[in-house]
């Protein structure tokens, strides 16, 4: 199946992805892309869809099953809120990327900007390149690995998300800190590593996660909230 | 100013009730956190007197000849509006805030009268979607529990961008509600204070907001109505944006509007009145040729059928309750006042909605507390309550000769003061002076 968003809308597009079987995997090419918003949103069946161009804000938002390739750069909020399936950026990918996702996996082969994987729910983010300031923020549960470096105030207000950064962090934020890398870590990381299709070493990265300090609210802690 | 016995006075600045709070700072070093709405008094709905027909105007006969209640929701783009058979909706209040029996019990008096409720912070659960015919799902910044699943199981979608008993902050939810449950919902560790988000996590202006709208139009296919809520402060220019960013309708939360838990400073200080927010959406919507056809829901401090009546006669096109709500359920309720005392409160002042500890069994997640409330009961004591509100309602309308609720306008109203006269934009009673209008 094949589109081109110079002749269909996007909405046409949308329409044909959210009316494919959900029992069988289809494969669909988008081309004439040019930076259009909510492409591929609202997957619920177990397609492999491949975009070719730069797309906008939130494309293959709140995804789940299917597995999104992007020959190109993509713009605010990719794959936000995803719950399964895998998104594959080849570029670069704009703020907020898999803000919220509760699941599946994302791929950016270059840089992520600010807020990268912002309040993460249980996605596992693979970057890599370097990520913006504030990545992390308040990152309930899953991985962010990367293989850059890490901008200021990573992980600021962490729950239980687990950070790994094989470059520099420019600074911590609020309530995280640089943890002890167990085997069960590394054996963690190894196989998102495998599975993003990069052969960094594990042993390379350092690992971050919460202090747990902030966890109720105490009057010793006024000054870091 | 309060005095005891002679020559004992009390301070207007440093009340009893002042003092009190201090010390409490003082013992504990952290603010004060309630549920509840703003306590303070505020101009309201009773500034406001409807002038009943006599020889200028001409009634209808109440009870014969019909008043209608209806309102459709959502005409502007959505494919399947909501209609409604009363304009008055259940607002959005959260699982984990209340109850399961709550949340059900809301569900079942809304459906008795045929009208909707809503989901709140930490998502949808599969009793409210059962027992909620017309269900509106709450987008919060925090996303807790947030599954496109349920946004594609909803009747219309509620951005909230903020609430009336707090703009401008996120929600908590303190350690004592979080059970099992709520936790697993929320993908939160077990018993941690809570702490919702504030701004949404992937858009920031006016301009990301409507290509935000077009997404979860996208992922519904365009079917549901899209709802966006604000806390009312620049409620012109906030109404404008919204209609700007594309919502079907747009919900203006006054200062009166309740919460689960905030800090008191933020309930009691933050925000405007309700009626004083109502002329502001209705003006910016006018001047844009799309009252009425971009809803407005009002809510913060609807408690009769003459708050109804007087909110749509200023302009809205349906209001939404919550605290008045959960008191139909039973909340406050004198039957346990003994109980309320041992927590160092009283039937009619309990606030503490935080603590979990509810008697009522409401504003808990304790399973002993929750089964005290009996959803069905509940639920038939909320749509009596409605229906109540709704005849009030109707009543007022008729006297005012209006076969629609609908129908009511501003010309209908008066104020009793010039600060209701001014917010309202009404004359004042016995004049036709409007304070800041020229020409009157």
């Amino acid at each position: 199946m094949e589109f081109d968003l110079k002749t269909h809308s996007v909405r046409e597009v949308n329409q044909a992805l959210h009316d494919l079987p959900k029992d069988q995997e289809t494969e669909v090419v988008v081309n004439g892309i040019s930076g259009d918003h909510n492409i591929a949103v609202g997957m619920d069946q177990p397609a492999k869809i491949t975009l070719n161009g730069h797309v906008g804000y939130f494309c293959a938002g709140m995804n789940k099953e299917a597995e999104i390739v992007i020959n190109g750069n993509a713009g605010q909020g990719l794959a936000e809120n995803m719950m399964s399936g895998k998104v594959h950026v080849k570029g670069n990918a704009s703020q907020s990327a898999a803000a919220t996702a509760h699941g599946g996996l994302l791929v950016v082969d270059g840089d992520a900007a600010a807020r990268c994987g912002i309040s993460m729910k249980g996605v596992n983010i693979v970057v890599k390149g370097s990520v913006g300031h504030m990545s992390a923020f308040m990152g309930q549960s899953g991985c962010l690995v990367v293989c850059g470096d890490a901008g200021e105030a990573l992980g600021d207000s962490l729950y239980e998300a687990h950070l790994y950064v094989k470059g520099t962090v420019a600074s911590l934020g609020a309530d995280c800190i640089e943890k002890e890398m167990r085997p069960e870590h590394v054996e963690e990381l190894s196989a998102l590593l495998k599975e993003a299709g990069c052969d960094d070493d594990p042993h390379d990265f350092t690992r971050y996660g919460s202090a747990r300090q902030l966890y109720t609210f105490k009057v010793d802690n006024a000054s870091a909230y | 100013m309060t005095m005891e016995k002679p020559g004992l006075i009390e301070s207007a600045t440093f009340s009893r009730d002042v003092i009190h709070e201090i010390q409490r700072a003082a013992e504990t070093g952290i603010y004060d956190i309630r549920g509840f709405g703003a306590k303070r008094k505020v101009p309201h709905f009773d500034d406001l007197l409807f002038l009943g027909a006599s020889m200028s105007r001409y009634p209808l006969e109440g009870y014969r000849e019909k008043c209608g209640t209806d309102v459709t929701l959502g005409t502007r783009f959505a494919k399947n509006p909501i209609k409604l058979d009363i304009p008055v909706t259940i607002a959005g209040m959260s699982f984990g805030a209340l109850s399961a029996n709550a949340k059900e019990a809301l569900g079942r008096g809304a459906n008795m009268v045929g009208t909707s409720t809503t989901t709140g912070d930490g998502g949808m659960t599969p009793e409210e979607r059962k027992t909620s015919k017309t269900l509106v799902y709450q987008y919060l910044p925090s996303r807790y529990g947030m599954n496109p699943d349920d946004l594609r199981k909803a009747d219309a979608i509620e951005v909230v961008l903020g609430q009336g008993a707090k703009p401008g902050g996120g929600g908590m939810l303190l350690g004592q509600k979080i059970t099992d449950r709520v936790a697993q919902m929320r993908n939160l560790p077990k018993g941690i204070d809570q702490r919702s988000a504030c701004r949404h996590p992937d858009w920031t202006g006016p301009d990301d907001l409507a290509i935000k709208i077009l997404e979860l139009r996208e992922i519904t296919d365009w079917k549901v109505p899209i709802y966006i809520k604000v806390g009312a402060t620049r409620t012109y220019y906030d109404v404008k944006l919204a209609v700007k960013a594309g919502a079907d309708v747009i919900v203006v939360d006054g200062m009166q509007g309740g919460t689960a838990a905030t800090q008191d400073v933020f309930i009691e200080h933050v925000g405007i009145p309700t009626m004083a927010a109502i002329p502001q959406a209705v003006r910016a919507l006018q001047e844009m040729d799309m009252h009425r056809k971009v809803q407005l829901i009002v809510s913060g401090g609807i408690r009769s059928g003459a708050d109804v009546a007087k909110a749509m006669a200023l302009g809205a096109d349906a209001v939404a309750i919550g605290t008045a709500a959960l008191v139909a359920l039973g909340c406050n309720h004198p039957k346990w006042d003994e109980e309320y005392r041992k927590i160092g409160s009283a039937a009619g002042f309990y606030d503490d909605y935080h603590e979990g500890k509810c008697p009522a069994g409401i504003s808990t997640q304790d399973t002993e507390l929750a089964s005290r409330l009996n959803p069905e009961e509940a639920g038939r004591r909320l749509a009596n309550y409605l229906h109540v509100l709704t005849m009030e309602a109707q009543t007022l309308a008729r006297a005012c000769g209006k076969s629609h609720l609908h129908n009511l306008e501003p010309e209908d109203l008066v104020a009793l003061n010039v600060e209701a006269a001014a917010m309202a934009g009404v004359p004042l009673a016995g004049t036709d002076w409007i304070p800041g209008r020229s020409g009157y």
